[in-house]
């Protein structure tokens, strides 16, 4: 079985193609990167994975159903999860209630039972904040569980993603750019948290331009360039591609 | 959590003990009546707050919806004869089915566009109620009977009193357990970042369709109880003016705060009352007033003075 | 028949001019602060009730125009010098709900500056009206279509050929990158609450000879024009003309063809049905979030 199935997806946006034609496959259990020089289409293509767009063309498998044109949070319920490259955090909730939200799927939230307090509304919640607490620990945010989310750095906000998309117990997590920003001692940290998820079974799918970052953990690597696919394959093989090296990594070095 | 807890308890049980004795400082009539008016706004606006404050969007077309329960009550029970309760009842399920259906396409809108639409909507409403004189009695309004329920008839300003008192309390209550749930975290991620809440599972779409529901059977049972206590309702209950009034108590009292909303109805229901002593320079000291607020205060008054005490008892804490 | 429809398109035409000036004024404002003015109304009642009273102290009419035009600039200037500047981290709302104070400010201090009746102008050129195809226009009507089509005209000239006007542009496009080349954006903000008060105020004047005009006069003007900028697109000025221009032709057609008390309803059920259909008005920016 496969994961996730990409068939022949495009996606154009007034006539410019951001994605064209992309076919590929994502094993469960794996760590699979996304590479390619800006504009190349990574976020798009994230986007149209977990449903914020729509793609133009083509169709996306999750776990052999076809998904093509569900809503973000449809595929949140099948087991989707992501973080963002631009943060997407709730600025007015404190911390552990950004990952308190992660959490929504698998809670009560019926009206009434909330409007009236049931006592499984505070069961819930209890139980919920005891593991989003662990989560926050999990990616190394212990110190910021208090704190209003508009307070913390933006190292933390990145991991304080993580730990949020976690809380709905994706099994396909897809993180946009995990260590953009951060410097050489975080982005390792980052490195051990995404190794520790996948550790736990959780297939991830990450966009990231660190390459170091990218070759060391990565099972699989998929070669963006322009929307389409320039190659993939093991790090090794990738590395070794001719084309990857004129039109990528050619560049840097 | 227990701290939570416990200080949510606290602010009900202080709630309860200013309701319970605040009569004793009501001198007359009068103030009994600003009293009423008081909580009727005030429940009004803890809706409007879960919609404005904490999920974000807009409303400046409640006063339609109540200015609906209004005419609905007044004409089933003083034309029909129906039991006001049922009466009450009816219509905030009209009321509530009217904002399920115009919800959808409504809240697609965002921002400014939004208010443009809930704005519309209000002053179609009232427009209509204006213009519908064989059923509305028109601009010169309609009078309405009392509220009885059963044999008893409530008509005195102190009996309505304990009414809205514990509707008020009901409504602050109902506020609290909401925001403190899953439910309530989900309104405030719509506020926070739709986006984001979607890839997490919030179904954003009916969160916020829920919740403009819920505001708009407030703003209903308030309309209709005010039709009665009132005894008499015009098509300016449902104006404009009266939509806008409730946002501005929202913002001043504190987005985001339950307590706010009530705050923000308190100064606002009873400044103009204080004011009419300056006749022809009330308007504009009130306009003034409400200026000098938001600037010194821009995040309303109750977040502001909890900042304020935080900042002062943490530097208490660290001159020990 | 062609008579008929010529007199209600005249006359809505004359009213979406002056709702095409009022919601120009919302998006000068919008675009230099992402904030929606609510006492934009104000200004066009500062222009209207300005002239009157400056007239009736004996200053000639024209000339009484012009310093109404100034009063209500300067009160634009002082909206924005006292109280939008000095909230510096405000979010839209609480501006938003200040410039509601601002509104009820001016609408107090000026029930009491002036008083609380009606009061009208001479028309500009005399009242005898002009006949076109079997309808018939005032001189005054012809007055506000052409001043407000030589003040878009020097609108556009503004923006698009000097130096000023493409500054107030950038910093709406991005004000960090027009503070960080040196555009003073603080001076952007006030001249944008100059000019669109200035605007409110030439509206106010022009529609006086035709709707006589009082202290309150600025409410349902100034909803108008909200109703033109939301309906054209926020920020968008060619948006807000034809909003403005929309909106003043479809009440007066609603109004004659179907029924003058619901005139403002079919004008309402008009932006709405636009809206569901284009959520970002007319010709209002659109496009995808980024993520």
């Amino acid at each position: 079985m496969t994961l996730l199935n990409v068939e022949n997806l495009s996606k154009e946006f007034g006539g410019v193609h951001a994605i064209s034609d992309l076919t590929f496959t994502i094993n469960p259990g794996t760590i699979h990167s996304i590479i390619g020089p800006n504009g190349a289409g990574k976020t798009t293509l994230f986007n149209l994975i977990t449903g914020v767009y729509t793609p133009s063309a083509g169709r996306v498998l999750f776990q052999d159903q076809p998904v093509t044109g569900l809503r973000p949070n449809e595929l949140a319920a099948r087991g989707m999860s992501r973080t963002f490259q631009n943060l997407q955090i709730f600025m007015n909730m404190t911390a552990l209630e950004n990952v308190l939200v992660g959490r929504h799927l698998h809670l009560n939230t019926g009206i009434l039972p909330s409007l009236f307090r049931w006592p499984a509304i505070g069961r819930g919640d209890r139980a919920a904040t005891v593991m989003a607490k662990d989560l926050m620990a999990f990616v190394g945010l212990e110190k910021y569980i208090g704190w209003d989310a508009d307070a913390m750095p933006y190292g933390a906000l990145k991991r304080l993603e993580i730990a949020r998309a976690l809380a709905a117990e994706p099994k396909l997590l897809l993180l946009d750019e995990p260590a953009a920003g951060l410097n050489a001692t975080e982005s390792r940290e980052i490195d051990e948290v995404i190794k520790k998820v996948a550790a736990q079974g959780v297939t991830v799918v990450l966009v990231e331009h660190d390459m170091k970052m990218v070759m060391e953990i990565s099972d699989h690597i998929l070669v963006l360039d322009y929307g389409r696919k320039l190659t993939e394959g093991t790090p090794a093989e990738v590395r070794q591609n001719p084309d990857v090296i004129a039109a990528y990594l050619g560049q840097v070095g | 959590m227990r701290s939570v807890l416990s200080s949510r308890w606290a602010g009900l049980l202080l709630l309860a003990v200013v309701i319970a004795l605040l009569p004793l400082g009501l001198k007359n009539n009068f103030q009994f009546d600003i009293a009423v008016r008081i909580g009727f706004n005030a429940i009004v606006v803890i809706g409007l707050n879960l919609l404005i404050g904490y999920a974000g969007q807009i409303s400046l077309g409640h006063a339609g919806f109540l200015g609906l329960a209004a005419y609905f009550s007044a004409i089933t029970v003083t034309r029909y004869g129906w039991p006001p309760l049922v009466s009450l009842l009816a219509a905030a399920t009209l009321v509530g089915l009217l904002a399920f259906i115009i919800a959808r396409p409504v809240l697609r809108l965002k921002g400014h566009y939004l208010a443009m639409a809930t704005l519309g909507l209000g002053i179609i409403i009232s427009i209509v109620l204006n213009q519908e004189a064989g059923l509305t009695g028109g601009p010169d309004g309609m009078a309405v009977d009392p509220f009885t329920i059963g044999a008893f008839k409530l008509v005195k300003a102190r009996e309505w009193y304990w009414l809205v008192g514990a509707l008020l309390w009901l409504a602050v209550w109902l506020s609290l357990n909401l925001i403190d749930s899953p439910v309530g975290r989900a309104l405030r991620a719509v506020h926070g970042s739709e986006v984001a809440a979607e890839v997490v599972g919030v179904d954003t779409t009916r969160y916020k369709v829920m919740v403009f529901v819920l505001s708009a059977v407030f703003a209903s049972v308030v309309g209709s109880l005010q039709a009665h206590y009132v005894s008499f309702i015009s098509p300016q209950q449902a104006g404009f003016f009266q939509s806008v009034e409730w946002v501005i108590m929202v913002v001043l009292g504190g987005m985001a705060s339950t307590y706010g909303a009530v705050i923000g109805a308190v100064i606002l229901t009873a400044l103009p009352q204080v004011l009419t002593a300056l006749e022809d320079y009330e308007h504009m000291i009130f306009g003034l007033i409400m200026m000098l607020v938001m600037i010194l205060l821009p995040k309303g008054i109750v977040p502001s003075a909890g900042a304020l005490l935080r900042r002062v008892s943490s530097k208490a804490e660290g001159g020990k | 028949m062609l008579g008929e429809f010529l007199q209600y398109l005249f006359s809505g035409l004359t009213s979406g001019a002056i709702y095409a000036l009022v919601g120009l004024g919302f998006a000068l404002i919008y675009n230099a602060s992402h904030v929606i003015n609510f006492a934009q109304g104000e200004f066009v009642m500062l222009g209207g009730m300005g002239t009157v009273f400056i007239a009736a102290a004996g200053v000639p009419l024209p000339l009484a125009g012009l310093l109404a035009v100034l009063l209500a600039t300067v009160v634009g200037f002082a909206l924005e010098k006292l109280a939008v500047e000095q909230t510096r981290n405000a979010s839209v709302v609480t501006l938003i709900i200040i410039t509601i104070g601002a509104s009820i400010f001016v609408r107090g201090g000026a029930q009491v500056a002036f008083d609380k009746q009606f009061h009208t102008l001479p028309s500009f050129s005399g009242d005898t009206p002009i006949n076109i195809l079997g309808a018939t226009i005032t001189p005054q009507s012809l007055w506000v279509l052409g001043i407000t089509v030589v003040i878009v005209l020097l609108l556009q000239y503004f923006f698009t050929r000097t130096l000023l006007g493409k500054a107030i542009l950038a910093t709406s496009h991005n004000p960090m990158a027009a503070r960080l080349v040196g555009i003073n954006v603080n001076a952007i903000l006030l001249m944008s609450f100059g000019l669109s008060a200035a605007l409110g105020a030439v509206a106010g004047i022009l529609i006086t000879p035709i709707t006589s005009t009082n202290y309150e006069v600025g409410i349902m003007l100034g909803l108008k024009g909200f109703c033109a900028a939301i309906l054209g697109g926020l920020g968008s000025g060619f948006g807000a003309i034809a909003g403005g221009v929309i909106l003043g032709v479809a009440e007066a057609l609603g109004a004659g063809y179907i029924s003058s008390e619901y005139k403002d309803v079919i004008a309402f059920v008009i932006i709405l049905a636009a809206l569901f259909f284009m959520p970002s008005g007319l010709f209002g920016k659109r496009g995808t979030d980024r993520v």
